[in-house]
């Protein structure tokens, strides 16, 4: 019989488990039983797939990209247009079905990390059409990069909470957040946003994202005669997008290529490559790969896209990595940022920077494959908050002369 | 279980365990400090180990580990400083406090050679809970060294048992939700829990987090075995380390952190 991740210990093989302080061992059993509970209630279900639709506008659209397809050559592109939901990234989804959960289980406040703010932005904006209290940490760096969508998150309600120990970025403020998690554990739902963090969080993200893989499963059999694609690619810095995409595809014959970020490259050390250059270790409560030194201090990673910028992994995807079920490979930023700017000259999409490092990765792919076959990826997300950071690095470039 | 926690857990109550820093203010003065602590009436040491991601800590020792990280403690060295402590005349047992991922990259085995080269006794892993360290706890039974389990207002009574019945060395009990630091008031159901702590264990049962004065500790002196006290002791050595780091004033600094110890360090209860 095959076994089931993750097991009762909220394992994934070696990696996963809780590995947390003991004063919220109570609220992570807590928290398992009324998803279980929930999952398991067709109620919750149909409310879950009702705001899903009539709130987030899904299901999200499997575009065919034909222009860029033929470019490049090889297989046909298919895009999975999460760019298309309520807040613009495939965060929500996982932000309304953890908020119709707080709610099931009689919690009113909701705490939330991000680092970009695209998980505040969606926590907040669930936190507001569910009624619920929300504070959100973030890095003090990071509030300074990204002062729009901490104004966008103030606007919806939030109450944004600057966090400035260690190097005050998403790895601090996922620490803060679960610090407060233990003062407040009582009366407090901690909405984790992405597949990370102790069990059951991967497994819950996983769930609330399995929509995206579900959706372009069946909307690519659709238009294929039930066939399936030859190749499922998205991007991976905690990995929930990915995760969500690839759950319907992995055990099937889809091979799957999940796509970290390179930054300026692997030998410059500026970079989230997890998987490529980190080591088994525990980080915010799982067991997975991160980036560290020898002696097990977690460092800082380096992309120019904020959503990928995480030292570790999901526990899931380090699992995966470990069977050679999926396929992990990086992209620089340089690499993503031609792939941005190919993707909208082409089809007149501006997707995110995360996103724009599934699709490098995609038109690699691609071009050696052959013509018939298909890819789908993921567009996690849209690029209308990138647009600032891509404003300044063209400044930058035109002052260096490039 | 070494013989340094087996006369531990004999001495009289109120047992005083204060927690510090391994390499803050310097490696050297951690030593001294160490000295200072078991001549103020310390029953044993708990050395933390500095880490840049310490989630169960507050503002404070989180301060005090990135000083300890600019002076390049690491686990092993830290290890290592222990016999230097034992040199300097410490007799008291001494328990490393540290975050798993250290000791998962350290390695187990290294682990419990440098704990027996060193003289350590005991290990404490504030964000590996009961369910995740049964291995871990078998292995430092077989190296003699005590796995010092924690417990918590919010953990149930069903797990307090298990955990009460296989605890080493002493019980640690949270006084309260939240990180470590100073703090005025304590978990409602405080007195119960520590109740049912010393109903399931057969160990002393230690109250900590957030003890800052010898009075607030007299009122749980009936309802617990003893002490740990961190932060205040972390934030004295924050307030006098510049002192501590100057030659011409360490010496005034210590006796500084004596004086203060000595209006800190409850009185042993003669019955």
């Amino acid at each position: 019989m095959k076994a089931v991740y993750p097991d009762s210990r909220g394992r994934y093989g070696e990696f996963g488990g809780k590995f947390v302080p003991e004063t919220i061992m109570f609220a992570l059993e807590d928290l398992e039983k009324g998803f279980k509970e929930a999952i398991e209630n067709p109620g919750f279900m149909e409310e879950l797939q009702h705001e899903l639709t009539d709130y987030s506008g899904r299901p999200t659209p499997l575009t065919y990209a034909g222009k860029l397809s033929r470019r490049v050559g090889g297989a046909s592109i298919y895009l999975k247009r999460e760019d298309l939901n309520h807040t613009g990234a495939h965060k929500i989804n996982n932000a309304i079905g953890q908020a119709l959960l707080a709610k099931r289980m009689d919690k009113k406040k909701i705490i939330a990390e991000t680092g970009a703010g695209q998980h505040g932005v969606a926590a907040a904006t669930a936190a507001s059409r569910y009624g619920l209290e929300c504070k959100v940490y973030m890095g003090e760096e990071d509030i300074r990069r990204q002062a729009l969508n901490v104004f966008r998150m103030k606007l919806l309600g939030a109450e944004v909470i600057p966090v400035s120990s260690g190097t005050k970025t998403l790895k601090d403020a996922t620490n803060e957040a679960i610090r407060q998690w233990v003062a407040s554990v009582d009366d407090t739902f901690y909405m984790i946003g992405s597949a990370v963090g102790p069990h059951p969080y991967p497994k819950i993200v996983k769930e609330f994202q399995s929509v995206i893989g579900y959706e372009a499963k069946a909307q690519f059999a659709q238009i294929k005669d039930g066939r399936m694609p030859d190749k499922v690619v998205a991007c991976v810095g905690g990995g929930s997008n990915a995760i969500g995409m690839f759950s319907a595809f992995v055990e099937e014959d889809v091979s799957l290529v999940g796509v970290e970020a390179g930054g300026k490259g692997l030998l410059t050390g500026l970079h989230a490559a997890t998987m490529a250059n980190g080591t088994a270790g525990v980080i915010h409560g799982s067991m997975t790969y991160l980036l560290q030194s020898q002696d097990g201090q977690i460092q800082e990673p380096y992309s120019i896209s904020a959503g990928l910028d995480y030292p570790g992994v999901g526990p899931e995807h380090a699992f995966l990595k470990s069977t050679e079920r999926v396929r992990y490979e990086n992209i620089t930023d340089h690499e993503a940022l031609e792939a941005l700017n190919l993707l909208c000259r082409e089809e007149g999409i501006l997707c995110a920077l995360e996103s724009a490092h599934a699709v490098a990765q995609a038109l690699k792919e691609a071009s050696s494959m052959k013509s018939g076959e298909n890819i789908i990826v993921c567009l996690s997300g849209r690029g209308d908050k990138d647009v600032h950071t891509l404003f300044e690095k063209q400044k930058e470039d035109a002052a260096h002369g490039e | 279980m070494g013989n340094r926690i087996k006369e531990f857990q004999q001495k009289k109550s109120p047992l005083f365990v204060p927690f510090i820093t391994a390499g803050d203010p310097s490696p050297d003065i951690t030593v001294d400090l160490a000295i200072a602590l078991q001549k103020a009436g310390a029953d044993a040491l708990e050395l933390g180990i500095p880490y840049s991601d310490p989630l169960a800590d507050g503002p404070v020792i989180q301060r005090a580990s990135k000083r300890a990280l600019e002076n390049d403690m690491t686990l092993e060295k830290a290890m290592v400083l222990v016999s230097d402590m034992r040199g300097a005349g410490l007799t008291i047992p001494v328990i490393i406090f540290t975050y798993y991922n250290l000791l998962l990259q350290l390695g187990e085995q290294k682990f419990f050679e440098l704990a027996a080269q060193h003289e350590i006794d005991g290990l404490l892993v504030p964000d590996m809970p009961f369910e995740e360290s049964k291995d871990l706890q078998a292995s430092c039974s077989d190296h003699d060294l005590s796995l010092i389990s924690l417990a918590a207002p919010t953990t149930s009574e069903g797990r307090l048992k298990e955990i009460g019945e296989s605890s080493q060395g002493f019980l640690y009990c949270i006084s309260s939700l939240g990180v470590t630091g100073a703090r005025t008031s304590f978990a409602s159901g405080i007195d119960r829990f520590l109740n049912d702590a010393r109903a399931a264990s057969s160990v002393p049962v230690l109250i900590g987090f957030g003890l800052s004065s010898r009075e607030q500790m007299q009122q749980f002196e009936e309802k617990c075995d003893g002490f740990i006290v961190g932060s205040t002791i972390v934030s004295k050595i924050e307030e006098l380390g510049p002192d501590l780091l100057r030659e011409d004033k360490q010496r005034e600094a210590l006796q500084t952190f004596s004086d203060f110890l000595a209006a800190l360090v409850p009185l042993k209860v003669y019955s």
